[in-house]
């Protein structure tokens, strides 16, 4: 299989597995991107996504920087056409019939189910970031300083990035 | 009363649609959904609140990008297979152009130390961005110990044991819905 091959194949493949979105996907898109194909560095990864969240968009903007990366301008429709024509189909295929199990048991219980591992998720693509993000003592200090100002301040998220970037090139911090 | 209504006489067209999701695209800096929530609900009254919040909640039990599929269910509502095409586009046009940009000035200024150093940092923050998301939305499990269980089974899962998401998630959903259902309240 040729690069745009196997990069359609691999993000068509995540699309149905993206409950709750993009940020659950990270573990999975890191394993196949670095660990399977090795066409980049967990570090690297890294920087992409972090890049991605520099951009206005959904959270998906990732799968079309890492598209760019591994196979050009090409690599980056395809791979953002994969990973969202197997969920979009599915979604238009269902919403047409959602209505009719508003009040089903098994609905409320699959919802109730998949929260947790939802969760779950969210929480192993935090720990995966943080462990190749933390390349010294201060990037360990921006991540403990960012998490707060995210968590407990009402400040734009943007700013607080930004403000990250810049203590980054003007030699604060990384 | 004017909200109450809204969704019943809405009827955007095609092109409404494009130009609609094209702004929540470029304005969409650190998620979309606060910015689509404002255009569909608020601004153009396509959507009653409640609406809005039942196409959510199902967008978000489907695979994919919530917004992503939010475009896809209301446009495919408004104008079928059109309106879905429309919607998405207006999304993603502006957002992928921009993103394959940064992408390229990054790759000709990656080696330049501040441009590294600025990248250093800003990827601690982001990985700091996703954190504060996991902990804002694990405040549900508050008071559940099996759900908390379930959580913590699929963080081992993926972040130390390594699975693939592809044979854990089937495995860990259908376990988690039946022990959930089997001991609820």
């Amino acid at each position: 299989m040729n690069t745009y091959s196997q990069l359609a194949a691999v993000y068509a493949q995540l699309s149905l597995m993206a409950f709750g979105g993009a940020n659950a996907l990270i573990p999975e898109m890191q394993r196949q991107v670095v660990d399977v194909h090795h066409w980049m560095s967990a570090r690297e990864f890294a920087a992409l996504y972090a890049l991605a969240q520099a951009a206005p968009g959904p959270n998906m903007m990732v799968v079309s920087l890492i598209g760019l990366r591994v196979g050009g301008f090409w690599g980056a429709l395809i791979t953002t056409g994969a990973v969202a024509a197997p969920s979009s189909v599915l979604t238009y295929l269902v919403s047409g019939v959602w209505d009719r199990f508003k009040n089903a048991n098994w609905r409320r219980a699959l919802q109730a189910g998949l929260q947790p591992v939802t969760i779950g998720l969210i929480s192993a693509s935090a720990a995966l970031l943080i462990e190749s993000t933390t390349v010294d003592w201060r990037a360990a200090l921006v991540i403990v300083v960012a998490a707060g100002l995210f968590i407990f301040t009402k400040m734009h998220p943007l700013l607080i990035l930004s403000a990250a970037a810049v203590a980054g090139a003007i030699g604060l911090v990384g | 009363m004017e909200a109450a209504k809204a969704g019943e006489n809405a009827s955007p067209s095609v092109f409404d649609l494009f130009v609609g999701f094209f702004i929540v695209g470029v304005y969409g800096f650190g998620g979309v959904l606060p910015w689509a929530r404002r255009m569909i609900v608020e601004q153009r009254k396509w959507l009653t609140p409640v609406e809005f919040t039942d196409m959510l909640g199902l967008c978000s039990f489907l695979p994919g990008g919530n917004i992503m599929n939010v475009t896809i269910a209301l446009g495919a509502r408004f104008r079928g297979i059109p309106g879905a095409a429309a919607c998405f586009l207006g999304l993603m046009t502006a957002p992928v152009a921009i993103v394959i940009a940064l992408g390229v000035v990054y790759d000709r200024y990656a080696y330049h130390p501040s441009v590294r150093r600025a990248f250093v940092a800003l990827s601690a923050a982001a990985a700091a961005f996703v954190l504060a998301t996991a902990w804002k939305i694990a405040s549900p499990l508050r008071g559940k110990p099996l759900a908390i269980g379930v959580a913590a089974c699929t963080f081992v899962a993926i972040a130390v044991l390594r699975l693939p998401l592809v044979a854990a998630m089937p495995v860990l959903t259908i376990g988690s819905t039946l022990l959930l259902w089997r001991f609820r309240k």
